[in-house]
């Protein structure tokens, strides 16, 4: 089993949950974060004094699947979350040793 | 208790209650006689209590201002301190605040009677005032709050609460408004404040200034080299609820101190109040759009109320144009001001001394220049106001800037000395660093004012 996490713009958000949906992924967790690569921030101002904003809003989606599965969601996330501009974020793959459905208790595969 | 004992005893009791109670009846306090000799009263007191009310609404305002300007993590402090000068000046200035500013003047100096709203003082026409008083007294006292937030101690505002309420206040609005020594001023017609830009705004705004200075920037506010480093207010259409809210207590604060709804020139001072606001705002706004691009809210709303504060003294004086005028000088000042603090590296959360200590001294300056000799003392009937651009010479322009050095001087001294007492008495004034990187709602109020929310911490 494989997580893939990616660090997208907050606004593609449904475009890539649709896109995941559409695939076959049956679940998925969101968290806000923020963060920046090489994309620059912007200038803010309070009260007349400006100041610089580095880190900028993003969002974490986080998603179990299963080896098959792995290149066609990176793929599906990617495709979905393209904008071509600076910023548009990153995708991760890391192991996974365990999955657990709660509910049932089911492991592995069953619980993806 | 033998027989004699306990007769003495209730005999001089009753003695006590019945002098007590005689004692009251010197003014009026059932209002039958006052309405007797006066029969157009009612629309009067209807008029001031409804004004007074507004007012009150503006400890509101500053409330949303100030939490609105500072972090989250202090946003139940800041609703403390602004709910407890209120508590804390009400019971001040009913018990020593009233009878020092209002009372019988001695020596120019200060009032001798009206001691907790007793004896003579018990009557409607007094407490009338009173009540319209008080709210001002808060007025000065919660500008404060917003100067020397998210870094002084509890207990220190407290004890500053009571002593801005109680003395500083009532002594210089003695001065002015309770037949002092400056209204009483040999040049032009006295020394004069319409609502208080002075007695009530420039008294503040000083205080908060000094209060600033002694507690010191809020940690991370200037880096090592001096460079200001913003620290964000939480939530800003609070902030922008609360100038809304002040703008509409306003049409109380300037327009009531007529004290009288049968001086038609309420609709004058109406006017002029929103007009200068208005003015105040645009300033502020143009004025940072030139400098940095944008259209600034933060500014465009302290322009505003630098403008509802310069108009406070002068206008019941002046004709619309002068109000645009006064207000559009005003939002420029208030910019100009936060740039001077934050060269000086003072630290002003909300911009208390810009928007009420300098536009509060420009409008008892204004008087001077703009007053247009078209109404009186607060009354139609001569001698009427009258400055520098209407002929009236520089009389009246002297005593609106003695009235003005003497404003700044007082608040700064007695601020100086108020918490000068107080780092002795509460063991310094300024919460430690650990509580204010903690923030100060979990150390000086054990409730957080977000527990649902994860607040970005910083």
């Amino acid at each position: 089993m494989r997580k893939i996490e990616a660090v997208i713009k907050p606004f593609k958000l449904d475009d890539v949950k649709q896109a995941l949906v559409e695939a076959g992924i049956q679940g998925m967790t969101i968290t806000e974060v923020r963060g920046f690569g090489r994309q620059k921030g912007h200038t803010e101002v309070y009260r007349g004094t400006e100041y610089h904003i580095e880190f900028l809003p993003k969002i974490k989606i986080e998603v179990v699947v299963t080896e098959e599965m792995a290149s066609k969601c990176i793929e599906t996330i990617k495709n979905a979350a393209y904008t071509g501009k600076i910023g548009d974020g990153k995708i991760f793959s890391l192991p996974v040793e365990e999955t657990v459905r709660i509910r049932t208790g089911e492991k592995g595969k069953d619980a993806v | 208790m033998s027989k004699k004992k306990k007769w003495l005893l209730m005999s001089t009791t009753a003695i006590a209650i019945s002098l007590i109670a005689l004692n009251a009846y010197a003014g009026d306090p059932t209002g039958a006689i006052s309405l007797k000799k006066d029969p157009g009263a009612p629309v009067d007191y209807v008029w001031v209590l409804l004004c007074a009310f507004l007012v009150f609404i503006m400890q509101l305002g500053f409330a949303y201002v100030e939490s609105g300007f500072c972090r989250a993590k202090n946003a139940v402090n800041l609703m403390m301190k602004n709910l407890m000068d209120f508590v804390m000046g009400s019971l001040a200035f009913w018990a020593i605040g009233y009878a020092l500013m209002m009372g019988t003047d001695s020596h120019g100096l200060f009032g001798t009677t009206g001691w907790f709203l007793h004896g003579n003082a018990y009557d409607v026409h007094t407490y009338l005032i009173w009540m319209f008083e008080v709210v001002f007294a808060a007025t000065a006292a919660t500008i404060v709050s917003g100067g020397v937030a998210e870094r002084i101690k509890f207990s220190v505002y407290l004890f500053y609460s009571v002593i801005v309420s109680a003395v500083i206040y009532p002594i210089y609005g003695h001065w002015v408004w309770g037949g002092g020594w400056l209204s009483k001023l040999p040049y032009g017609i006295g020394a004069v404040d319409f609502a208080g830009s002075g007695v009530v705004h420039a008294i503040g705004g000083t205080i908060a200034l000094v209060g600033a200075m002694m507690l010191g920037p809020r940690i991370g506010r200037y880096d090592k080299d001096g460079k200001p480093k913003p620290i964000l207010g939480h939530n800003i259409p609070m902030a922008a609820l609360g100038v809304f809210i002040l703008w509409f207590g306003w049409f109380g604060f300037n327009p009531g101190s007529t004290l009288s709804a049968h001086e038609l020139r309420i609709s004058v001072i109406a006017v002029n109040t929103n007009l200068a606001a208005a003015a105040g705002g645009l300033s502020a706004l143009l004025f940072m759009y030139a400098k940095h691009g944008k259209w600034d809210i933060g500014m465009t709303l302290n322009g505003v109320l630098a403008g509802l504060v310069a108009i406070t003294a002068p206008c019941a004086w002046v004709e619309a144009w002068a109000a645009v005028v006064i207000g559009l000088i005003a939002g420029v000042l208030v910019c100009l001001g936060v740039m001077l603090l934050d060269k000086l590296h003072i630290d002003d959360p909300v911009g208390a001394f810009p928007v009420h200590g300098i536009n509060g001294l420009w409008g008892l300056i204004s008087v001077g220049l703009f007053a247009d000799g078209t109404y009186g003392n607060y009354t139609t009937a001569m001698p009427h106001v009258i400055g520098l651009f209407y002929g009236g010479g520089v009389g009246q322009l002297i005593a609106q800037v003695i009235s003005a050095v003497v404003c700044f001087v007082w608040a700064f001294v007695c601020a100086w000395i108020t918490f000068s007492i107080a780092k002795v008495i509460f063991n310094g004034i300024r919460i430690s660093p650990e509580e204010e990187i903690e923030g100060v709602d979990i150390i000086e109020h054990g409730t957080p004012a977000y527990p649902d929310f994860q607040i970005y911490k910083h």
